[in-house]
């Protein structure tokens, strides 16, 4: 019954969306007025429904209900329970239906709360989001429904992919579809501006908390991501630069650009159209990373063209979607005022170049995962890997940090040159002497490093300079949420630069007893023994490290067998061990055993990393998440609501 | 300055951006994007030595080798066609094994060894390499634990 049910409430929630779209349509065409009072209803119920749905996906997964096709496919009677309410969203349905469920959830608290707007802007603002429902609905339900019944119940499921099993990634997923999803609600404000002009100061306002928001979500999910990479995947990176993350990058980049091109509108009422038209990017990419992923493209042009029905239907969807953004955005752009003026050294201007910077950034990464995907339907295969990145992506970057190292310290409209001179020394200070430390010191780096490591510093002390001479209880939180965020970027960065500049790797066949140094560490390989895990077995290595000054510190990598399920090969899985220090981290892996030459197999490969300051780039991450959430709450003035409501309750208390 | 020539001026300023990225981009894309090749195209004699390049194949049965060093391993890289043999220092991925797919990034060396810097042999749904996919369906059969 709960499948049927949950198949029920995504066909009303569906036409909820149609009732939403049709209505904002009748209401803008001048239509009878009292028509409008159905679209906030509509939008909340339509997300509640949605919402509802997912709930029962969830727990057709908590009680194995293997009828359920999608359940049968990819949970397992036996698996722990947490994996089996994340199996509801690691499959290509259920991610859907999430991915529906946050954009009707979005659209219902866009309904609820936003008051900021013109009127009839929120309903054309909601008929658009409930447009982009529409869409997905009709593909969830005509080409991936969630809820499909088999003929025959099998007895037990076919599990989920061991290395899948992590309760990272249980969460990663969800966190970094708010964020995708979230940049719709930029999306449709900006249609629903461009169809009744509004475009200033108020519509960015309302705009921007979602911008925020989704931003946030995007920041965690990419650093919680990079996180688990490192340590599930055992190869000691901390990004690839493959195509599932770069598609995850893309939107946050566009995420950046328009967070700060919307500051711009929302303080100065200046580049109104480029706002407009970040908001369509934003969505866009987070709708073409989802067409990437989703239709195969990723595997080859080929396994595309094995089944073209889902693929072609995300295409044409995204196709109606940005094509129709940007055709309106080319009909009304032009009517769409000129801004204020303001000079190139500026606030305004250094988030010029900040956003063609990041825009820039965008769209090599995009070349460079799309490119082998072309170069395929051409008939080359070519791989596009982290040199290609690297090298445009880096030096990009540092001017990019270069910039927000000045744009803070200038003023709105118009400064000058000596005033922002003036207010640099101390972090110019700070550079040149890492930059001098770090040559006269620091051995041979690489220059990108080298230069990463000295902007780091210089953006470390500029970016707390707006607290200078201010009383710190005074500054508002959106500052505060500035200085800790590009705070966090100085550290990320940092880490990143220290970490490919200092890096110290040994990798040994090593028996039992053995000793092996690295970097500062003494580790010796203490013993291989068997482990059972609940649902695994394991090899696991006891190394103890020690450090100089004489302390010891036990690490256990291993190695896990998962026994294959339904009659399938048993899946080994390596468990890295980390070891964190102030200073960075230790990062051990155990290999395959080593035959020697007379059959014995008493040796095995280790590989051990030590990581100077790496554990400084998720930090980073958390900061610059942090930063964004303090803006937020700054931004939305829940703190101003909450205490003008306080002081509302006071009164009447006092009333007579 | 004039609000019209300010406006030409970050026009200008941003096109000349762009089209520096674009350079920036496609040099970047001719100097790194590292082709994939076969090992019957490399015993027909595409693959340049020393150049960056991906080889896909299937790892011959009975062919993997540890060296003394204990860290380095040999095999030969099939596609049932022609065989090219694989120096790697490393630890191998999880699902590499005989008779199984992998893809190796590195280059061809002058004696005919390809040396390979990173192995993916990872046939899950994130660190699937896009040519995989390419491969004969029996071939994708081995692969499929």
């Amino acid at each position: 019954m709960i499948a049927e049910l949950g198949l029920a409430l995504l066909w009303i929630a569906a036409a909820l969306a149609c009732l939403s779209l049709i209505a904002g349509i009748v209401v803008l065409r001048g239509g009878p007025k009292d028509v409008a009072g159905l679209v906030r209803p509509a939008s909340v119920a339509q997300g509640v429904l949605t919402a509802a749905a997912f709930a029962l996906l969830i727990a057709l997964f908590v009680r194995s209900d293997m009828s359920v096709e999608l359940v049968a496919r990819n949970s397992h009677s036996l698996k722990p329970m947490l994996f089996k309410v994340a199996g509801a969203w690691g499959n290509h349905e259920g991610s859907m239906l999430l991915w529906l469920t946050i954009l009707g959830l979005s659209g219902g608290l866009v309904a609820l709360f936003e008051k900021r707007l013109r009127a009839d802007t929120l309903i054309a603002t909601l008929a658009a989001q409930a447009a982009l429902s529409l869409g997905f609905f009709a593909f969830l339900l005509f080409s991936s429904n969630p809820f499909k019944r088999l003929p025959i119940a099998p007895p037990d499921g076919q599990g989920l992919n061991p290395l899948l099993q992590d309760p990272g990634l249980a969460f990663h997923p969800p966190t970094l579809y708010i964020g995708y999803v979230g940049l719709s609600v930029a999306f449709s404000f900006a249609v629903g501006a461009l169809v009744t002009r509004e475009i200033g100061p108020a519509f960015a306002r309302a705009m921007r908390p979602w911008v925020l928001g989704s931003w946030i979500f995007l920041t965690l999910g990419i650093t919680a991501g990079s996180y688990w990479a490192y340590y599930e995947l055992g190869w000691g990176g901390w990004w690839f630069w493959d195509p599932v993350e770069n598609v995850s990058l893309v939107p946050w980049l566009a995420g950046a650009a328009l967070l700060h091109s919307v500051a711009v509108t929302a303080t100065r009422n200046a580049l109104r159209a480029w706002t407009v038209m970040l908001a369509v990017i934003g969505f866009s990419m987070s709708m073409v990373g989802t067409f990437i992923v989703r239709s195969g493209l990723l595997t080859s042009v080929h396994s595309f063209a094995v089944d073209p029905e889902r693929g072609t239907f995300l295409l044409v969807l995204m196709l109606v979607y940005i094509g129709g953004a940007l055709t309106l955005f080319a009909f009304r752009a032009s009517a769409v005022a000129e801004g204020k003026q303001f000079a190139l050294l500026s606030r305004e201007g250094s988030l010029v170049i900040n956003n063609l910077l990041l825009t820039t950034i965008l769209a090599l990464v995009l070349l460079g995962t799309l490119y082998p995907i072309v170069a395929e339907a051409m008939g080359e295969k070519i791989s596009v890997g982290p040199p290609y990145y690297n090298k445009v992506a880096g030096p990009l970057a540092l001017i990019l940090c270069l910039v927000m190292v000045a744009g803070p310290l200038l003023r709105w409209r118009r400064d000058d040159g000596r005033t922002l001179w003036a207010r640099l020394p101390l972090a110019l200070l700070a550079g040149a002497t890492v930059l001098f430390g770090l040559i006269l010191f620091g051995g041979p780096i690489g220059i990108l490093p080298l230069l990463g490591m000295t902007v780091a510093a210089v953006v470390a002390v500029a970016s707390l300079a707006p607290l200078w001479k201010r009383k710190l209880r005074r500054v508002p939180l959106p500052t505060w949420g500035m200085v800790i965020a590009h705070f966090g970027v100085a550290v990320a960065l940092a880490g990143m630069a220290a970490e490919s500049a200092f890096i110290k790797e040994r990798l040994v066949a090593a028996a039992p007893g053995e000793t092996v140094k690295v970097a500062d560490f003494t580790v010796k390989f203490a013993r291989v023994e068997p482990v059972a895990g609940p649902n695994y077995t394991a090899v696991r290595a006891t190394l103890v490290a020690t450090t100089p000054s004489g302390s010891s510190f036990i690490l256990h990598p291993a190695a896990r067998t998962f026994p294959g399920l339904m009659g399938g090969a048993p899946t080994e899985t390596n468990e890295a061990a980390l070891l964190t220090r102030p200073g960075g981290q230790l990062y051990a892996v155990l290999g395959q055993p080593v035959p020697s030459a007379d059959g014995s197999a008493d040796r095995y490969q280790l590989r051990l990393w030590w990581k100077p300051l790496v554990w400084w780039i998720w930090l980073g991450g958390a900061l610059i998440a942090m930063g964004g959430t303090l803006a937020l709450l700054g931004r939305a003035q829940l703190l101003a609501i909450w205490r003008a409501r306080r002081a509302r309750k006071a009164q009447m208390r006092f009333a007579p | 300055m004039k609000p019209k020539h300010q406006r030409l001026i970050l026009a200008i300023v941003a096109l000349a951006g762009v089209a520096g990225a674009g350079v920036l981009g496609a040099s970047a894309l001719r100097d790194e994007a590292a082709y994939f090749r076969t090992p019957a195209e490399v015993a027909g004699g595409k693959a340049t030595p020393g150049e960056a390049m991906r080889l896909g194949g299937m790892v011959a049965e009975g062919s993997i080798r540890h060296l003394a060093d204990g860290v380095t391993i040999r095999f030969v890289a099939t596609d049932g066609e022609a065989s090219i043999p694989v120096e790697f220092t490393g630890i191998v991925p999880d699902l590499f094994a005989e008779k199984a797919g992998m893809v190796a990034d590195g280059r061809m060396r002058a004696d005919g060894v390809f040396a390979a810097d990173r192995i993916l042999a990872k046939h899950d749904e994130r660190y699937m390499p896009p040519q995989m996919g390419e491969m004969p369906t029996d071939m994708k059969a081995a692969t499929a634990g």
